[in-house]
Order: C-alpha cells, then sequence, then structure tokens
C-alpha cells in the first residue's frame, strides 16, 4: 500500500491521534504552568528552600520516561490519567527553574529602588519582577512543550491515545506507513509549537526590554 | 526636621553605627562622607526603614518613624541610588509617575507632574516620556531617576552615591541641576557620597564619619578652616586652606624664553621675532644680565636700520625674584601693562616668564594635581 492510499484510508485515525496528542500536550503543560509558576515565585521568596525543591524536580526529570509511565501505570491503571500525571511531572521542572532564575536574576538595584520608593513586596513582584523576568518564563514553557511533545508518545504505550498510538502499532508490525504517520506530524507538531511560544515571547517582551539582556 | 538620637546597629559584633546623634535642618543639604565601612550608607537607608537600626530612635518632623508603616514612609521620602535602578519596562513617564500613582493621584495630575519636572531638567516631554531606560544615556536616566524621587514632592530626598558612576563632565552637570532644584524646591537633601569635591560643592553642613561614628558636622567653610581630625584634613588635601603658600614664582614660570644680546641689530631682532613668533624680546648683555624688553612696535616706530637694539629697551615690565612668594608675582601680573611678568634668579639672570596662561595652569595642577 503507498503512503497516500495509506492516508487516505486512514486519516480519520491519524486525525482523531493528532487531537488526542495535543491534549495531553496542552493539558499536561498547562499543569506545568499552574503548578510551576506559583512555586517559582514562592521559591525567589524563600530561597533557601530553592536548592531542594529544584533538585527534587530534576531528579524526576532523570527517571526515564517507560519507568515513570510505568509507575504511573500502576498507581492510575491505564489511559489518559496516568499519562497525564507522567507528563504534568516532566513539564515541572524547565518551568520552574526559568520562573525562579528570572525572578532572582532581575538586577538587584532594580529592587532596591522598588523597595526604596515605597513598593510592597506584591507590588514589586507584579510591576516589576514578572515583566522582568516573563521571557525567562515563557522560554522555559517553550522547553517543557518541546520536551512534551515527543515524550507523550510514549503515552502509547498505556493506553493514552495519541501520535505514540501509531508510531508503536507500525513498529509492532513492520509498517512504515504507520510510523511515518505518526513521526512525522509528532515532529512537525514540535516545530509549530516551538515557534508559536517564540512569537508569543517576542510580543510579551516590553518594549523597553527588547535586545537588552537585563 | 531628620532627628538621629543614639542610634546603632551592629551586623555580628560588627559595630557599624556607635550611638549616632544629630540634627538635620529642614531645607538642609547634608552630606555624609568618610571612607567605605565607615555607615554612611547604613546611616541613610535607616531614614527609610531600609535598615532597622538595634537601638535608639530616628524622628522625622518629631515622629518616632519606628511607629510609621515602612512602606508608607518611604513613599514620603525620595529616593536616588548609584545604580539608577529605573525599571526597564516601563516608559519614562511610567518610572516618573510611579510614586504618584501608587499615591492613587488622578491621571491628570501625574501626568502634569512628569511634564513639569521633564520640563525643568530640559528634557522636553514630547520627546522624552514615551522613551524607555535603555534609549537613555547613563546622565539622562540619572536625571529621570532624580525626577522619580521627587515626583511625589516629598519633603526628604535620600540620595546615595548618586553620581558614582557617572563620568566626570555628567556628573558635574548633574551635581549642578541637583542643587539648583533643591534651593528651588527647597527640599531637605540626604547625600552620601566619598568624593569629598563633591561634598565641598553641594552640602550646606557636611557629616564625616568615620567606623560608625561622627567625627565632624560642619559647614564646607569651617570643615576646611578646623578640621577636626587628621582624616578630614587628609580627605581634604589638595582644598586646604593654605593651599600654595609654599609655592614660589619659579613654580609658575615657563623657561622657554627668547633671549637676545643687546648688541644684535635691528634687522636680525626681526628675523628672531619672526621665526619664534613672537613680538617681544627679553634683552640680555653678555654675562646673560637682564637689561629690559624690546617690542616689534618700538623697533618698527623707533629702530634705524643696523641699530643696535641696546639703544630701545624699555623696563616697563615688571621683574621678580624666582624665589618670591607666588602671591605676590600673582598681584605684579594681574596689574602688568604688558600682561607678563619676568623672572630673574638671584644674579639678575633670566630664568623665566610668567604669563596669564602659565599661572592658571599651575594654579590648576597645585588644585587638581598635575596637568
Amino acid at each position: 500500500m503507498s503512503l497516500i492510499e495509506f492516508l487516505q484510508m486512514n486519516y480519520e485515525v491519524i486525525l482523531q491521534s493528532l487531537v488526542r496528542h495535543l491534549e495531553l500536550v496542552i493539558i499536561s503543560v498547562s499543569a506545568g504552568i499552574v503548578i510551576s509558576i506559583p512555586l517559582g515565585i514562592f521559591l525567589s521568596r524563600h530561597r533557601k528552600l530553592a536548592g531542594p525543591v529544584l533538585s527534587a524536580a530534576g531528579t524526576i526529570q532523570t527517571i526515564p520516561g517507560l519507568v515513570m509511565l510505568g509507575l504511573a501505570l500502576i498507581f492510575f491503571g491505564i489511559g489518559m490519567k496516568p499519562a497525564l500525571v507522567a507528563l504534568s511531572l516532566y513539564a515541572l521542572l524547565p518551568i520552574l527553574r526559568n520562573t525562579y532564575t528570572g525572578i532572582i536574576e532581575v538586577d538587584k538595584g532594580i529592587i532596591e529602588a522598588a523597595k526604596g520608593i515605597g513598593m510592597t513586596s506584591n507590588q514589586t513582584l507584579l510591576k516589576v519582577e514578572m515583566p522582568l523576568a516573563l521571557a525567562s518564563i515563557i522560554g522555559g514553557i517553550r522547553i517543557s512543550t518541546v520536551y512534551i511533545v515527543s515524550w507523550a508518545t510514549l503515552a502509547g504505550l498505556i493506553g493514552a491515545g495519541g501520535l505514540g498510538d501509531l508510531i508503536w502499532t507500525g513498529l509492532s508490525t513492520y509498517n512504515t506507513n504507520y510510523i511515518l504517520a505518526g513521526a512525522v506530524p509528532s515532529a512537525i507538531l514540535a516545530f509549530l509549537f516551538s515557534g508559536l511560544i517564540e512569537i508569543l515571547q517576542r510580543i510579551l517582551t516590553p518594549r523597553g526590554l527588547k535586545g537588552v539582556r537585563v | 526636621m531628620i532627628k538621629f538620637e543614639n542610634v546603632t546597629k551592629s551586623y555580628g559584633h560588627n559595630v557599624i553605627l556607635k550611638d549616632l546623634s544629630f540634627t538635620i535642618n529642614p531645607g538642609e543639604f547634608a552630606v555624609l562622607i568618610g571612607p567605605s565601612g565607615c555607615g554612611k550608607t547604613t546611616t541613610l537607608k535607616t531614614i527609610n526603614r531600609l535598615i532597622e537600626p538595634d537601638q535608639g530612635k530616628i524622628f522625622i518632623n518629631n515622629e518616632d518613624i519606628s511607629k510609621v508603616n515602612p512602606v508608607e514612609l518611604r513613599r514620603t521620602i525620595g529616593y536616588v541610588i548609584q545604580q539608577i535602578g529605573l525599571f526597564p519596562n516601563m516608559t519614562v513617564e511610567e518610572n516618573i509617575a510611579i510614586v504618584p500613582k501608587l499615591l492613587k493621584y488622578p491621571r491628570e495630575k501625574w501626568k502634569e507632574v512628569v511634564r513639569e519636572l521633564l520640563e525643568m531638567v530640559g528634557m522636553p516631554y514630547d520627546e522624552n516620556a514615551h522613551k524607555y531606560p535603555s534609549e537613555l544615556s547613563g546622565g539622562q536616566q540619572q536625571r529621570i531617576g532624580v525626577l522619580r524621587a521627587l515626583a511625589a514632592s516629598p519633603p526628604i530626598v535620600l540620595m546615595d552615591e548618586p553620581f558614582g558612576a557617572l563620568d566626570p563632565i555628567t556628573r558635574d552637570t548633574l551635581q549642578d541641576e541637583v542643587k539648583r532644584i533643591q534651593k528651588k524646591l527647597k527640599k531637605t537633601i540626604v547625600f552620601v557620597t566619598h568624593d569629598m569635591d563633591e561634598a565641598l560643592k553641594m552640602a550646606d553642613t557636611i557629616v564625616f564619619m568615620d567606623s560608625g561614628n561622627i567625627l565632624q558636622m560642619a559647614s564646607p567653610e569651617e570643615m576646611l578652616r578646623n578640621p577636626a581630625h587628621p582624616l578630614i584634613a587628609s580627605f581634604m588635601g589638595k582644598h586646604m586652606a593654605n593651599v600654595g603658600a609654599d609655592l614660589t614664582a619659579g613654580d609658575f614660570m615657563k623657561t622657554r624664553v627668547v633671549k637676545v644680546l643687546s648688541t644684535a641689530h635691528t634687522l636680525q631682532s626681526i628675523e628672531l621675532m619672526r621665526n619664534r613668533e613672537v613680538d617681544t624680546l627679553v634683552v640680555i648683555d653678555d654675562d646673560e644680565t637682564y637689561l629690559g624688553t624690546v617690542t616689534i612696535e618700538k623697533i618698527r616706530t623707533h629702530g634705524k636700520t643696523g641699530e643696535e637694539i641696546g639703544n630701545l629697551i624699555s623696563d616697563e615690565v615688571p621683574v621678580a625674584n624666582s624665589r618670591d612668594d607666588a602671591r605676590d608675582t600673582f598681584d605684579q601680573l594681574m596689574t602688568s601693562p604688558t600682561g607678563y611678568v619676568i623672572v630673574l634668579d638671584d644674579d639678575s639672570r633670566v630664568v623665566g616668564l610668567i604669563t596669564k596662561t602659565s599661572m592658571a595652569k599651575a594654579m590648576g595642577g597645585a588644585l587638581w594635581g598635575e596637568m
């Protein structure tokens, strides 16, 4: 069967897998954002905790994907749920690390000025630290997203669906068409997300910071 | 009025401020100066409670500031720092308006404040308000830093080495501007520096600190005249009142003098003047003894071809001995009809010439180091 014929016959399945893949990526990255940004801010206020917490997140990152999915399978059974838990854990570290370093690397003089002219700690965070750390935070989100697009292909193994499903089917039946139908879209997806987030980063960077490293 | 009462601060065993008591009056420009680690910056930062004293009290207008909410307190005290600390994500206008906005000024009011302040430092609103700090020079950035501190009309402004990172010319301009603004707006300014030139230029009162103590608190005049401690005297070094007391005429003269023998002839002398591009020659005899001067006019109007110039000399130029006191020579120079003084040694030989230019150079050198 030629690739064209294969695509004509299976486009609905491929489309479903793609949508499922997108769901996996968007939900787990969103979870990563919701947990990591507040946690990063908290750590920037309690810097003694930053070391232990960041190395814990770093340890999670070193657990091989299959092991993590296996563990998730044991605790949460088969389907999307264990996959989302595992992927969300992987999404944490880049966003957390970039939020934390983005905030603590804001120039000390700027922070002292903010405090000295009478900004509260929250005002300093919202008006000064977050805008200045934004580029770094979005950079973290971008790294997480690109990772998760590729790791989400493993989720097919525990019945979560997604483009990984096609790849695993192809591998187990020596069917190149299936492999291509899963691998090519996920590669394109990674490029697309990376590019889109980069554009977003440019739009959201305050004009005063463009071309200037703070 | 800012009043310190027995203020003490230590970090561990390190005593930073030792029982400080002093008062800064309203409208006063007080400069805290001293060697690094003397406690001047710590003193400044206790005023807006960026640093809390261990003991003692600080009063602003008789109100104990430890009883005031620090955030509220800081909004009523301007603050300028060496690192400038403008918010790079905000425009010039947003930076200046930050405290008025925190204090909930209505929009028209803070817009007006920004416009007025920018005009005051010669940075027109339309050209500058919407720029970002990264688009400004260092000097302009610190101007904005100063305006941000002034925006909510605080009666007191604290400045922590605000011009330390600027080049000398920009620093000089900003010093003038801040002094002018302080006089105009009648602010009380507490200013930290380690630069005595800056202190003498800006201060109404200099507070000289060392190891957490005040060694002397006095006007610049008084401190120059009667430094209370050898350390203060060494800080002021070149500014001390007796500057130049031991300088002599010899220190001020230039030694390249165009001399001519009295037996030279007129045409020869004119040729010499042309070669050396001067209009006057110093005439000497063959013992090198000074006889007088001859000018080109004199030769033109009175000289005959081939005449010896010894007949044309005049003695209207004042002479000084090279060991004469520089001040006396200076007076001679100022009253000299020709604008210069001839310097002779003990044997009446010509050793140099003092002109207004050489005097100015030498005085500059004495005041500011070799030039």
